[in-house]
Formats: structure tokens, C-alpha cells, sequence
């Protein structure tokens, strides 16, 4: 099983509060791998917040490839953070020759594209970048959207952490998302790390999803270049939010409904039975069917935590106003905010959304049987 | 026979049969219920000379002889009367004194039953056992990683949808816009195939509308049946129940003078129309009810005078391409109960299944498709439609599966499959390999004939008469003096009892895979097979 780990706080943090939380919660995960996600920058990438970071592991040689496709696209570098790590790695840590976080001006032809082209348009470029490091093997991209840093490596997270020198002011951020890995296939390849990302949705899990095969099947089937991967069965609970909000224009509160439906007769009772019963119908092939807890962030900066029909994973979302975290076990949650309400701290069950908003002034908690916003 | 008497090119002993009669001398009676029972007159009251040595215990005493007459009894050996090993004849003796016992090698039998030129015809199924079906077997265990779910403890969704299904995208935009949404319906996966009224006798047909009445009412199962092609009673046309029945419209298109004129009576609309283009048991043919059976109560529902035979030709005769009009038929279909029935066509399994479905997924009132395996049944057919054409249903599955999935569709065109399904009793896990390779549902008649009435029938050619109307069990015979043997509330009630125990068994399988929430449907990864040639073809694990 792996270890989740979730923080928004009002001011930014230090990336090092999620890791040392993980690793006050190591029973749970191998230290065979660590995932960081990183939004809602402070430090210098405050001041550019709409400028988009490309994150990611590259090679001498990728580094240089990389150089050359950017600059014929018309991107120039504009801040950069360089990480330098000691000679010789902890151990299971790989040699790498760098660890990229790169910010760029767009092209000046951007200037005149709309917000979803632009959209469009990064993605097409990350997955191309992605595509020309598996051919050679000499870049591994994770991210490339303004304002989102996102860092994965093998080996036990605090060591790497260490190692990167993760705790630098650069790297501060009001959102933070780390996972433990727990190793089940033995070849770590660093795209099955959570967390996941596209066009603003990020999303990590654990546990391993049952219907993964005809999920990845309709997933890959809408014709959406960003559906691709799947080297992870939980890069599908990161799709299927960014279908769910931006092909069907569905509310976070909707995503329950399409992972975990409810069942016929409690439809039959629901404020929004018609919906529902066709949401259902629909969007069969999405159903998870578990067992998995689920914490996402959407591109308004909420983060939010959903658990399988069966609820058989550990997950509690707790904090105080201006600081919440989302985390596998209470001890997590304990090492990340002391100072907060424990007889407030609450554990979703089958049929709970838990989201804390941009604000991070409460934990809001949306139940299926409720009826939902009226679609937009 | 004499040893010197000519014998003919058709004269047979009784070695020559594929069924010999084993009868004990000392056991037996004579009362007489074999000979009286036996559905093909295959034995009759014998009576034997044999002759009796006395010798003598006198030393200078002759031996003699004398002969001596007993009664008992005699096999046929005459083609036309060849026993077909039912074994009604044992299950009515007293004194277990009679059995039918299979003989040792092929038998000649099958050489000289096209006498008069006309070529062997029967009911039932195709005479190989076995199938690939029975070979796959579920490999993606829930075990650390995800722990294995409860059978008897988790809640399991075990529904299926008949209907088209929008895309997503379009569902929603319609949702809002108050747009036609295609009519859709929540069943549950194993549907009990098309026979029809007429090839059923009327106490198995009530039988089975009986079980499938208190499954939906009384255990909240949404369990539905196939007419077949013979029309409706009119009494259940215009029931509520008939919610529960899927109408079938075939090239004969019988019944349906009857059931045009009861719409406007109808309390409830159908659960589907199913257009039946094909059959698996006898593809390329079309439906076969002989004039045995044919009796004032069929003849009145299917609108024909009564005793003559009704051969359904094997299309549509006003069909001349696929794209025109079998979208024409179908929606004419749609039309005749306000847009409010989902229609879908039933075909054999063919390797030409893949054109149909392809030109479904361009027809946008397509309710699913439902394809027949040549394992699947039938009431009368010729012996070599039903041994020697047709198409396995598993590769058709899958290829149709894979090809919607190709155009993104596997949602929107359910597939039910059918055709062998439980044929050697494994019915929950057939029924669950087909939903992993990607059907939405099953169609079961066979089965539900052996498990719900006690068909004797087998793949080894056993019994198998069902077109003659004589069917030892009363299942498929219109005589009432047969009929009445089976009982209308037993077959109820094995109906209810062969669904609950399918239900348990399915959930023992999907809970072992992680599976609840949604039925596992094209779940591929759960399956493996030894047979590498196999595995390829199917796209599912290879394991030994
Ligand atoms: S087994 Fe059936 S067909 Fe054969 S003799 Fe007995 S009753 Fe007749
Ligand atoms: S028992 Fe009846 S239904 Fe079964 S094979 Fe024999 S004749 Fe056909």
C-alpha cells in the first residue's frame, strides 16, 4: 500500500513538512519511491505565476535536445531553479544528470491564442518532449503548466529530499502533494509515480483499481491526446477528473458520482435522480470498483479527497483554518499541523467528497445523497 | 432373421445402433410401462422361443428337448425406431430392470437415417462436447495489494443495460436540452434466450414466465425471456408482466398480426423487441416448427390454420442490403411503440458478424446486438446445420468488443451473447468469461431447459427429439398427454432456484477479482488460458 500526503496552507510551506510527514507515516510505504506535486507557488515563481514550468529529469544530452526543440518553439527560459546533488546518491537513488524546473516566457504568437488553446497547446508540447525522451531515453517530463512544479524519484523519500535539497525557499508552495511509493512491480518506471497531472488536474491514490483495463480502454478511446500513459492503473483517476470537469463540465461534487455511482434505488430517491440514473448510464465504463482513496487538486487550487464504494482505504482530512492536510493516517496529520481541532478531523466514508477550497478557511464535505449544484 | 434371408442395405442389429437396450429377464414385469413410455416406439413386447435340454438322471435315460415361449422385450432395429437413449424407459420401470447403454464404437445408424432422401433432422444442439469456454479460467486474484472482496457481505451491482447508450458528451447535452434520449433498460445479465410458444410446450412456457415473474416482483431480479419467434399469448400481452418479455420479430413473422393489435391494449411496454436474423444452432436457416406441433392453440396465436408446418425463411424477405432495411425495420419497430422500446437485431455468430456491428455503430437507434454461438440450441433443424455450421461465440465477442472499443463505442452498442452458454453446466463462470471479453449480458435456453424442466438432451446426441413433439419430458411437445407430466410451478421454481444460485456463483467469482460496483464487462486481464493459440487470439493471458 502507499502513502498519501496532502497540504494547502495560506502562507507557503516548505515541501519538507509532506515529506517528513510520509516518513513519520514509513510503515506504510517501502521507501522505494517518492512524488512530490507543487502549486500555488511562493518564493520567486510568485512573481510569475503565469509563466509555465516545465518539471522533469533530463540527461546531458536530453538537456541539450530539450534547448534546441524549446527555442525553435519559441520558448525562452526566463527563471530556473538548479539543483545540485552531492557525487555519489543515497542509496537506490539513480545517478541523474539533472533535475529540471524550468520556467518560460511564451512565444510571442501565443500572445494571441485564448486561454483553452493555450491549454491545448502545452499539453501538446509535454507530451511531445515525453515522446521524444522515451524514444532516446534522455528526458523524462512530468509537468509543463504555469504555477505547478512537480518532482518523482525513486529511492526512500526523506533521503531524497535530503539529497535534492528540497528544502529551499525556491521551492515553497501553498499546495503540496506527496506520495510513498509501496513497490509492486520490481522495474520502477518514474511515469507510474503519482501524482498524476493534466492541464491542471493533478491526482494521487492508493490502493489499485480493479477495472483499470476497460477504464484505460475508454479513456484511451475519446481520442484525447493527454489520455495516454497508463503505466500506472492510477493515472486513470487523474483523467477521469479532467473528463468529467472539462468534456462534461461536471462539478467536483459530480466526481463521485461518475467513479462510485450510487446504486439504482438510492438514485431513485436522489433530488437529481434523472441525471444521475444517465451519468450512470453513460459513464458505465468509468466506474473504479476500488479499492482506492483518492486526493486530487483542481486548477482553482481546492484540494479534495474521495474514497472507493467499499471504502477500504485509510484517508483523514483535518487542519485549522489556513492550514489543512490530507493524509493516509492520523500520525501524518499529526506531525503536519500539532495545532489543530482533533475532534474535527474527518475520515470520508463511501459516499463523501471532502474538498477544502482556495480559501482554506473549512473543510467542506459533499455526501452523494445530496443534491447537486445545478450544472454549468 | 434367418441366417439365409437376404437383408436389405439398410438392415441393422442391434449392435448397429448408437443405443442398446439392456433388459433384465428376471427383473422384469411385464407391466408394460416401457414400451407404452417410450417417446420413438423404439421397443415393443417381445415374445422368445427358447429351447429347453432335459437330460435325464437315469443312467440309461435319454435327453430330450422341448421348447419353451417367455415374453419380454425387443429392440427395434428399423432406422425410424432407433432408440434415442432417453431413458424415460428407466425412469418409469419399477423393477430398474431396463436401460439404455451407449454402444462401444461409432454406430451404422447414422448412415441409413436419410431414407426417402431426406436427410436427418432433430432438435437440440450440436453433438461435440466440450469448448474453449470451460477452459479459461479467472487469474487476477484480489489478494495484498487489494484485498478480495465478500460474496456474502459486499453489495454487488449486478445489472446490465439493454438500449442505446449516448456518448457522455451528448447524453448530458440532450439531459438538458429535453432531447430524445434512446430508451435504455436496467436488467439483469442472464437472459433466458428466444423459444418460442410452440417449440415450448404451453406448461414450460408458463413455467418460466411464473419463475420470471416472482424473480422481478418478489426478489427485486430484473430477469427477462425472449419469446422467441411464436408470438404471445394474448393474455400476457396485455399484463403488466409483459414488461418482463422481450419480443421477438423473425422472418416468418408469426404472432405478430396478434401483437400489432394489441398495442393499444398494452398496460405496459415490452422490455425490447429482439429482430432475429440468425440463429447458432442453424445459422443461414431459418426457424423450423413442425406440423406436429402445430395445434389449434399455437396455430391461433401465430394467426395459421393448424397442422402444417411453419418454416420461417432464413431472411427477412424484404430485406435486400443491411444498411436500408434493417435500419428500416428497425426503426419501424420503434416507431410502433412511441420511441419508448429499445430494438436490436439478433445474429448468428459469423465471420461476417463484424460488418453488422460496424454498420450498427452508424445506425444510431441500434438498441445492441445480440450474437448466437453454433453451440446454441434449436427445436428443428437438418443434423448438418446444427454439427456443421456456425461460428464460435468467443472470438465473435471479442472481435466485436475490440472493435467498438476501436471507435470508442463499447459503451453505447451493448453485445449479448449466447450459444453454448453453461452447455456443460458452467453457467455463472461461461457467463462471466463472456462479459470479460466483452459482452454485456448472456442469453441462455439450453441450460435453462435442463436445469428448470429436466431436458434430457445432450452434446453426445442423446435424446435430442425435440422436433417431433414428443418430447419425453413435456417440454417441447404440444400433446397435452405429455405435457401435463411437467409441473407448472416446479418449473417456477427451479427457474427461481438455477438464477439464485447463478447469482451466488457470479458473485463468487467477481469478489475474488476486486469486482462490485459494475458488472466486469471486457475485464480481460482477469482471464488466462493454457492454450497459447488461444490467448492470442482472445488478447487475454497465456498461463500454464
Ligand atoms: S431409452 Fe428412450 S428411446 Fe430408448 S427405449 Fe427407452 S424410452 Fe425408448
Ligand atoms: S427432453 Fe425434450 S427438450 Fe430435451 S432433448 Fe429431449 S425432446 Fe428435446
Amino acid at each position: 500500500m502507499c502513502r498519501l500526503f496532502a497540504m494547502t496552507s495560506e502562507t507557503p510551506v516548505s515541501p519538507m513538512i509532506a515529506l517528513e510527514a510520509m516518513d513519520v507515516m514509513r510503515e506504510g510505504h517501502d521507501g522505494s519511491g517518492v512524488g512530490l506535486f507543487l502549486r500555488d507557488l511562493g518564493g520567486p515563481f510568485e512573481e510569475i505565476k503565469n509563466a509555465p514550468i516545465l518539471s522533469g529529469i533530463f540527461s546531458e544530452k536530453g538537456l541539450r535536445r530539450l534547448d534546441t526543440f524549446m527555442m525553435d518553439i519559441g520558448f525562452m527560459t526566463k527563471y530556473k531553479i538548479t539543483i545540485k546533488v552531492p557525487k555519489i546518491p543515497p542509496p537506490g537513488v539513480p545517478k541523474r544528470d539533472t533535475y529540471l524546473i524550468r520556467a518560460y516566457e511564451y512565444p510571442e504568437e501565443w500572445d494571441d491564442y485564448s486561454q483553452s488553446d493555450r491549454y491545448e497547446k502545452l499539453l501538446e508540447i509535454r507530451l511531445q518532449l515525453r515522446a521524444m525522451g522515451e524514444e532516446k531515453r534522455d528526458m523524462i517530463v512530468f509537468s509543463f503548466w504555469p504555477d505547478v512544479i512537480m518532482l518523482k524519484e525513486i529511492g526512500d523519500p526523506l533521503q531524497v529530499a535530503n539529497y535534492l535539497k528540497l528544502d529551499r525557499n525556491e521551492l515553497h508552495a501553498r499546495v503540496i502533494m506527496a506520495q510513498g511509493r509501496q513497490n509492486t512491480n520490481y522495474a520502477i518506471n518514474l511515469y507510474a509515480c503519482h501524482p498524476f497531472f493534466i492541464q491542471g488536474y493533478a491526482s494521487m491514490t492508493n490502493g489499485e483499481c480493479t477495472a483499470f483495463t476497460p477504464i484505460r480502454e475508454f479513456l484511451l478511446s475519446r481520442n484525447y491526446p493527454g489520455y495516454t500513459g497508463y503505466q500506472s492503473d492510477s493515472e486513470i483517476f487523474t483523467h477521469i477528473l479532467h473528463y468529467t470537469q472539462t468534456r462534461l463540465g461536471l462539478d467536483i461534487s459530480a466526481y463521485k458520482h461518475i467513479i462510485t455511482p450510487l446504486q439504482d434505488a438510492a438514485i431513485a430517491d436522489h433530488a437529481n435522480a434523472g441525471l444521475l440514473k444517465q451519468l450512470k448510464q453513460s459513464c458505465r465504463r468509468l466506474i473504479i470498483d476500488g479499492p482506492n482513496c483518492v486526493i486530487g487538486c483542481l486548477p482553482d487550487h481546492s484540494l479534495f479527497m474521495v474514497q472507493d464504494r467499499k471504502k477500504l482505504r485509510p484517508g483523514v482530512v483535518g487542519g485549522r483554518p489556513g492550514r489543512y492536510a490530507f493524509s493516509s493516517e492520523v500520525c501524518g496529520l499529526d506531525y503536519a499541523v500539532p495545532d489543530r481541532d482533533k475532534s474535527q478531523d474527518f475520515q470520508p466514508m463511501h459516499l463523501d467528497t471532502v474538498i477544502v477550497g482556495p480559501q482554506r478557511q473549512e473543510v467542506s464535505i459533499c455526501n452523494q445523497m445530496q443534491p447537486l449544484p445545478p450544472l454549468h | 432373421m434367418q441366417p439365409n434371408a437376404t437383408i436389405a442395405p439398410s438392415t441393422l442389429s442391434v449392435k448397429d445402433l448408437p443405443w442398446q437396450i439392456l433388459w433384465h429377464k428376471d427383473k422384469c414385469t411385464l407391466c408394460g410401462r416401457c414400451t407404452a413410455v417410450c417417446p420413438v416406439n423404439a421397443i415393443e413386447l417381445g415374445v422368445f422361443r427358447k429351447r429347453r435340454i432335459k437330460v435325464s438322471l437315469e443312467p440309461q435315460g435319454n435327453p430330450s428337448s422341448g421348447f419353451d415361449i417367455f415374453h419380454g422385450i425387443r429392440q427395434k432395429t428399423d432406422p425410424a425406431y432407433a432408440c434415442v437413449g432417453c431413458a424415460t424407459c428407466s425412469l418409469v420401470c419399477p423393477n430398474d430392470a431396463i436401460l439404455p447403454m451407449r454402444s462401444d464404437e461409432a454406430d451404422k445408424l447414422r448412415f441409413h437415417i436419410n431414407r426417402g432422401g431426406q436427410p436427418r433432422s432433430r432438435g437440440g444442439r450440436r453433438n461435440v462436447p466440450g469448448g474453449i469456454l470451460d477452459q479459461i479460467k479467472f487469474i487476477r486474484i484480489s489478494m495484498l495489494t487489494d484485498p478480495a472482496l465478500d460474496a456474502g457481505r459486499h453489495e454487488f451491482e449486478m445489472r446490465t443495460l439493454l438500449g442505446r447508450i449516448l456518448p457522455p458528451e451528448q447524453n448530458l447535452k440532450f439531459f438538458n436540452e429535453n432531447g430524445w434520449i434512446p430508451p435504455v433498460r436496467e436488467i439483469y445479465p442472464l437472459i433466458i434466450g428466444g423459444m418460442s410458444f410452440g417449440a415450448l410446450s404451453p406448461n414450460m412456457w408458463e413455467g418460466l414466465q411464473m419463475g420470471v415473474a416472482y424473480l422481478n416482483e418478489e426478489l427485486g431480479m430484473p430477469v427477462r425471456m425472449c419469446t422467441g419467434e411464436g408470438g404471445c399469448p394474448p393474455r400476457l400481452l396485455r399484463s403488466p408482466f409483459l414488461k418482463y418479455v422481450i419480443l421477438q420479430i423473425a422472418s416468418g413473422y408469426f404472432g405478430w398480426d396478434e401483437i400489432i393489435h394489441a398495442i393499444p391494449e398494452m398496460v405496459e411496454d415490452p422490455c425490447a423487441i429482439e429482430i432475429k436474423y440468425g440463429q447458432g444452432a442453424k445459422p443461414g436457416d431459418g426457424g423450423l416448427l413442425m406440423w406436429h406441433k402445430v395445434n389449434k392453440l399455437i396455430a391461433a396465436i401465430r394467426g395459421v390454420p393448424p397442422g402444417i408446418s411453419l418454416p420461417s425463411p432464413p431472411t427477412h424477405q424484404t430485406q435486400y442490403s443491411i444498411e436500408e432495411s434493417v435500419a428500416k425495420m428497425i426503426q419501424s419497430m420503434y416507431m410502433a411503440w412511441g420511441f419508448r422500446v429499445p430494438v436490436y437485431p439478433k445474429i448468428s455468430a459469423s465471420s461476417t458478424a463484424m460488418a453488422v456491428l460496424n454498420n450498427l455503430t452508424r445506425n444510431p437507434y441500434a438498441a445492441g446486438l445480440a450474437i448466437d454461438g453454433e453451440d446454441g440450441g434449436t427445436g428443428a433443424a437438418y443434423n448438418v446445420s446444427m454439427d456443421h455450421m456456425g461460428h464460435p461465440i468467443a472470438t465473435n465477442i471479442r472481435d466485436g468488443y475490440l472493435n467498438l472499443v476501436k471507435v470508442g463505442m463499447q459503451n453505447e452498442i451493448p453485445i449479448f451473447a449466447g450459444g453454448g452458454v453453461g452447455k456443460n453446466g458452467n453457467l455463472a463462470a461461461n457467463a462471466a468469461t463472456l462479459i470479460m471479453l466483452g459482452a454485456s449480458g448472456v442469453q441462455t435456453g439450453k441450460y435453462i431447459m435442463q436445469a428448470a424442466a429436466g431436458c434430457l438432451g445432450s452434446e453426445t446426441d442423446r435424446c435430442n427429439i425435440c422436433n417431433i413433439g414428443r418430447c419425453p419430458r413435456g417440454i417441447t411437445s404440444q400433446d397435452p398427454r405429455l405435457y401435463r407430466r411437467l409441473d407448472v410451478e416446479k418449473v417456477a421454481e427451479r427457474v427461481v432456484d438455477l438464477y439464485l444460485a447463478f447469482d451466488m456463483e457470479l458473485k463468487k467469482i467477481l469478489a475474488p477479482l476486486g469486482r462490485s460496483t459494475a458488472l466486469p464487462i471486457g475485464m480481460s486481464d482477469a482471464l488466462g488460458i493454457s492454450d497459447y493459440y488461444a490467448a492470442q487470439r482472445l488478447s487475454i493471458k497465456y498461463v500454464v
